[in-house]
């Protein structure tokens, strides 16, 4: 067991260096901020609303200072002689100032707000990477089209090149009954946006460095919202070419032992649900396609499971397959949601993971 | 000043009825052709419907008829018209759940469509309102022989006239958005 | 007053004008409007106590006191309390007990209307809380998105069903609260007189007489789908989930200014009456409010900009939303230049009233930053909105409705508030608002999305910080409360007499003696000119400087023992128009009490679980109920001057007792 963990050490260290490496250089990671833009999708807005936020600052100290101005100047002394004020009922000229000059100051913020509303949301000119998105509950798939590439939680991309989400909700290859609303956000990379059923959404986001660049579901989408997290790992081009390569080959059939063991289980749990029933795992025949739980064909190249709420690691994922719920609450029982709890025995469970830590 | 508060009350409200049924005919609008595979705007029959929409504008006739009866202060009159009003109104309702049954038959239920849903949900909507509408005149009826509305009171009548013809307005609408463009768009 | 001896003529009406069954038959708005009061108080602390189960959930990183299941029913629970049982009836507790004082009237149009708006309140929320009981409350959030929402698990029934009475009852009220503003205006109160606040309490009932019925919609199709398997948004069939999303913000967003509107209007009265001015630009505020409701109707997509919206509608409805600043900022100028040039007095509602214009700005502001479409993608759904809205509707509209309690609390008990430990509710509760809701501004920029049941600890300490002081902030909010209820309490019994016009105020509900006698005025007044009470008691020299009236001071305007001759001949004022009735209230006649609006109301538990579980028979059952109770209403005995009588033209005297 132990032995086995060992030996597919150095083939995950490949990738496992290279995000170390990413992390290094992209200094604040970890970072899950708007206030920290890391690409032209997120930067564009951010510089935006940095203007906007110093008018609006400048209009908030102005009135501020007028309420503070009237209530000290005007307050009733201890002197005052009962005498009422000045009656003022109003003063046309300045209310025409003070309707205009806001409405000025909104006219000229508008012209750069429609400008980006459209250069934000129009595809890239350039090359570009296209990912499509599919947000399940509760966790999100990424399939990449033009590898045949299907991966969950963690996205990667290229650094410096322009990345089209093309997203939907739910899952276009099975029924869209259980399709529920999220949002995909990785505010480092751009704006968050919704993924719906029946209607295909679209993102631009690209990263200017490499690095990790976190993020969540942010739309509420029922239990375990919270527990849909997102990350997306940017890498130089060359280092992205050879991710592609290790993910678009197949699965090793193990030939013996646990693994093989566990890989019957994955396929055959008797009158239990079998594992493959919602996971695939590629081995080379037939087509890689969309399915109900994650795609494990690499489930060991990625850092995080369970809607990438915690570490993938041995110990963590038999947790996971001995009480799903203990990790990330879901509603397999009563609404058909999420991993089930498949009450397996200790040696199923041993065989099992000894057969998911082979896919690397 | 000015309008009875009753009467200020009832427009009030229709306002926002003229709302409530908006809302309906856009999503119905909206879901026009998204039948799921089930049937669509061909399912209506519109010399059936015509004729049952014929049915209820003629109530609205007789609402007026009742209602200048009772400002003449002549009640005998008046229960005529509104048992005639109520009377074509229950013919309607008659015709709205019998056209109910035809199209559940030929499959077109609550559950089949957006467009199904969208469609049974306006216009049962729309009945219940019509049928509210005859019980409202039935207890005018009733009121006017035990001498709860007196022959001076025609503001009764008039309220649940102003009722009536909204509910009537409302219908000439649905006809025409609901069934009439649409089939004719089909079929042209 | 003298009628009530002759009520006992009308058998099978309640004639007790003590006790509780009064008070549960009571169709007096004043009454009605102390009822929504109390209710209130009961709801918003049980808002509060859901808001703090929040605060406890998100003090510290990766926490689950609360199981993500229990969170989710109880920020979802929150939510609806606050907009449904908490801001909007209080509104109606102001509208209730002021709108017929303010316009000069004995009641509002329609009594009994009144009184089945409250109970149909009162059950709607007690319906809502009951989910806790029957299998858990609602979970999908106080939007309630479909297709989430019509999963049996989001308990959403009860949300669709639960509004739908709630919205019942905001509907009656409307109707009735707009029909008494535009009919039963004393004589000479014309639309360009009246105060500020029956402005905004007309607007804000147009806004829920269009707004409501679109809810409605909403609400009925998300029932259907949930409990008749119809599929308005069942996307396997082709149903939209962006249908609901436009129908619930077409409501939704009016429904804002149906929250901050009322309380705009109160701190128009207030402000004037602090700096001892008239309100600077009477029209411009009151027009300014007609447009916020107007334009209110056209920017409900903001809420929408992340979802499937085109580039094209995406700008169409960013510019709106920048517009509707422009009313807005109109609003706040003259609240300003109210006080600018005048004597301020920092009494507890003065003081509550500058709070609400200070903070609204930075609600107003950060609404701008909203209509940033590009950036407007990465504070959506984060705390960002969270802070903005809390200091729309906190900062905002709660603190003008409380600055109203304090104002006319004199008005309803006769007993002035605690003026210390009202400057202490006030800057404990400026504090602590700031403290929870001003971080939340940073940790939403930060990255931390709402509706999360745990704050994961990968935000960062910075954010956790920020988070911790929104904590610690609702333990000051909390004190505060208490200092504000305590103070409540015990003014009512113990709090300094008020007298008659205790801060020298402008409109007519001061007129009337304290605590408000049960027919309101024994004489009808006539109004001259805008703010009626003040041109009563001053008179502007040829200066513009104001002068006392030299007839007398305020306090014994009108003879206690009610001996009816309330006006008094000054400058300006031709007298109230007595119609002989008012002296000794022997023709004043007030509306009967009634059983039937509580009789008949309760119809709505057996109508509402029935549709929550779809069973014909409950369902059934009650709607039975509720048309028995229409007989019953109609076929009550009525009082002279009641709809039996054939048709005059109402005089303004008769004109309260329908």
């Amino acid at each position: 067991m132990r032995e086995h963990h060992e030996s597919r050490r150095p083939r995950r260290r490949s990738t496992g260096l290279l995000l170390a490496t990413a992390l290094v250089l992209a200094g604040c990671s970890g970072d899950q901020s708007a206030l920290s833009p890391a690409g032209p999708y997120a930067q564009d807005p951010h510089d935006l609303i940095v203007i906007v936020t110093v008018i609006a600052l400048v209009v908030f100290v102005f009135v501020q200072g007028l309420i503070i101005y009237s209530v000290v100047k005007f307050r009733t002394r201890k002197d005052d002689d009962g005498s009422l004020p000045v009656q003022v009922h109003g003063n046309t000229k300045l209310e025409i100032v003070w309707t205009m000059i806001p409405a000025v100051i909104l006219a000229v913020i508008a012209v750069p707000t429609v400008q980006m509303i459209f250069s934000t949301m129009e595809e890239p000119e350039d090359e570009h990477l296209v990912v499509e998105v599919i947000g399940h509950r509760w966790w999100f798939e990424y399939y990449y089209p033009d590898f045949d590439v299907y991966t969950a939680n963690e996205m990667v991309i290229p650094t410096d090149t322009p990345v089209r989400l093309e997203m939907i909700a739910g899952d276009p290859g099975h029924s869209q009954d259980s399709a529920v609303i999220h949002s995909f956000w990785i505010p480092a990379l751009a704006g968050k946006q919704d993924l719906l059923p029946n209607h295909t959404t679209f993102l631009n986001m690209q990263a200017d460095e490499p690095g990790t660049y976190l993020g969540q579901c942010a739309e509420y989408c029922g239990l375990s919202h919270v527990n849909m997290r997102a990350r997306v790992h940017a890498m130089e081009a060359a280092d992205f070419d050879q991710w592609v390569e290790e993910q678009s080959t197949p699965a090793e059939v193990p030939d013996g032992g646990p693994e093989a063991e566990g890989r019957e289980l994955f396929h055959d749990l008797g009158d239990r649900q079998s594992c493959a029933a919602c996971h695939q795992v590629w081995e080379g025949d037939g087509a890689r396609s969309p399915s109900q739980g994650p795609d494990l064909t690499h489930l060991m190249s990625r850092d995080e499971f369970a809607g990438a709420i915690v570490d993938l690691d041995e110990e963590t994922l038999r947790q996971w397959l001995a009480d799903p719920n203990s990790i990330k609450p879901m509603q397999y029982e009563v609404n058909g949601i999420g991993m089930p709890d498949l009450d397996l025995t200790d040696d199923e469970l041993d065989a099992l993971v000894a057969y998911l830590l082979t896919l690397q | 000043m000015g309008v009875d508060h009753r009467k200020l009350g009832i427009w009030t409200f229709l306002g926002s009825e003229f709302l409530f049924f908006g809302a309906f005919v856009a999503a119905y609008l909206l879901y026009l052709t998204t039948t799921a595979g089930g049937p669509g705007v061909e399912i209506f029959d519109i010399p059936f419907t015509s004729i049952s929409s014929f049915v209820l504008l003629m109530s609205s006739l007789t609402m007026v008829l009742a209602h200048h009866a009772h400002t003449q202060g002549d009640l005998r009159r008046m229960r005529m018209w509104i048992l005639a009003t109520a009377g074509q109104g229950m013919v309607f309702l008659g015709g709205q759940v019998f056209e109910f049954n035809v199209f559940v038959r030929e499959g077109l239920t609550l559950t089949t469509s957006p467009f199904a849903s969208s469609f049974y949900v306006l216009t049962g909507f729309h009945g219940a309102h019509v049928f509210i509408g005859i019980v409202l005149l039935l207890s005018l009826y009733t009121f006017s022989l035990t001498g709860k509305v007196k022959p001076g009171q025609h503001l009764k009548t008039e309220m649940i006239g102003l009722y009536w013809h909204f509910v009537d307005i409302v219908w000439v609408v649905i006809f025409t958005v609901v069934y009439l463009i649409p089939e004719i768009a089909v079929l042209g | 007053m003298s009628n009530t001896a002759e009520k006992t003529r009308y058998s099978g009406r309640p004639s007790s004008d003590k006790g509780l069954v009064s008070w549960l038959t009571t169709t007096d708005h004043k009454r009605i409007g102390v009822m929504y009061f109390i209710t209130v108080l009961v709801f918003f602390t049980l808002g509060g106590i859901e808001s703090g189960l929040i605060r406890w959930q998100l003090a510290q990183a990766e926490q689950t006191p609360l199981t993500e299941e229990i969170y989710n029913q109880v920020f979802t629970m929150h939510g609806i309390t606050m907009v449904f049982l908490v801001v909007m009836p209080l509104s109606a507790a102001f509208f209730n007990y002021l709108i017929p004082l303010m316009i000069g009237a004995r009641d509002v149009a329609f009594p009994r209307l009144n009184a089945f708006s409250y109970w149909v309140y009162l059950f709607g929320g007690i319906f809502l809380y009951s989910s806790f009981l029957l299998g858990g409350a609602p979970n999908a959030s106080w939007v309630g998105y479909p297709p989430i929402s019509t999963e049996a698990v989001s308990n959403m029934g009860f949300y669709a069903v639960g509004l739908n009475i709630l919205g019942v009852s905001s509907l009656a009220a409307a109707v009735n609260f707009i029909v008494t503003i535009l009919n039963m205006r004393a004589p000479g109160m014309t639309f360009m007189r009246m105060p500020v606040f029956i402005w905004m309490s007309l607007v804000t009932n147009f806004l829920v007489l269009f707004a409501m019925p679109i809810i409605a919609v909403a609400l009925f199709m998300l029932l259907a789908d949930i409990s008749f398997g119809a599929q308005f948004f069942d996307p396997a069939t082709g149903g939209d989930p962006m249908l609901y999303q436009h129908l619930f913000w077409l409501f939704g967003h009016p429904e804002v200014y149906i929250m901050i509107l009322p309380a705009m209007g109160i701190v128009s009265e207030i402000l004037p009456v602090g700096s001892r001015k008239p309100l600077f630009g009477y029209a411009a505020v009151v027009f300014a409010g007609a447009a916020i409701g107007f334009i209110g109707f056209g920017v409900w997509a903001h809420h929408m900009f992340t979802t499937a919206l085109g580039p094209v509608a995406r700008s169409a409805f960013g510019l709106t939303t920048m517009f509707i600043a422009v009313p807005t900022g109109i609003k706040i100028f003259n609240w300003v230049f109210t006080m600018w040039g005048g004597k301020l007095r920092f009494h507890t509602p003065m003081l509550f009233s500058i709070g609400f214009v200070s903070m609204f700005v930075i609600g107003g502001l950060s609404g701008v930053m909203h209509a940033i479409v590009p950036h407007n993608a990465q504070q959506h759904d984060t705390y960002f909105v969270v802070a903005h809205f809390h200091y729309v509707l906190f900062g905002g509209a709660l603190f003008g409705l409380i600055a109203g309690v304090y104002f006319w609390f004199p008005k309803v008990t006769g007993r002035l508030m605690n003026e210390g430990l009202g400057k202490v509710h006030f800057w404990t509760w400026l504090l602590g608002f700031n403290l929870v809701f001003g971080p939340m501004h940073m940790s939403g920029l930060l990255g931390q999305p709402r509706r999360t049941a745990v704050l994961p600890a990968e935000l960062g300490g910075t954010v956790e910080l920020y988070n911790l002081i929104s904590s610690i902030g609702v333990l000051v909010i909390t004190g505060s409360a208490l200092v504000f209820l305590y103070n409540l309490v015990t003014s009512v019994r113990k709090g300094q007499i008020a007298g008659q016009d205790p801060w020298d105020a402008r409109t007519l509900e001061w007129l009337t003696e304290s605590p408000t006698p049960h027919v309101n005025f024994y004489a009808i007044p006539t109004v001259t000119q805008r703010d009626e009470f003040w041109h009563r008691k001053y008179a502007e020299d040829d200066a513009g400087r104001a002068v006392a009236v030299p007839a007398g001071a305020s306090e014994d305007h009108v003879p206690e023992d009610g001996s009816g001759s309330g006006d008094r001949d000054t400058d300006g004022s031709a007298g109230d128009a007595g119609h002989g009735d008012g002296a000794d209230g022997e023709h004043i006649h007030m509306p009967d009490p009634s059983y039937w609006p509580l009789v008949q109301t309760l119809g709505f538990f057996p109508a509402g679980y029935g549709m929550v579980y779809a069973n014909p028979w409950l369902f059934g059952l009650g709607l039975l109920w509720l048309v028995v109770g229409v007989f019953g209403w109609i076929n009550e005995p009525v009082a002279e001057g009641d709809d039996d009588e054939p048709e005059d033209a109402p005089t303004p005297a008769t004109a309260a007792v329908r």
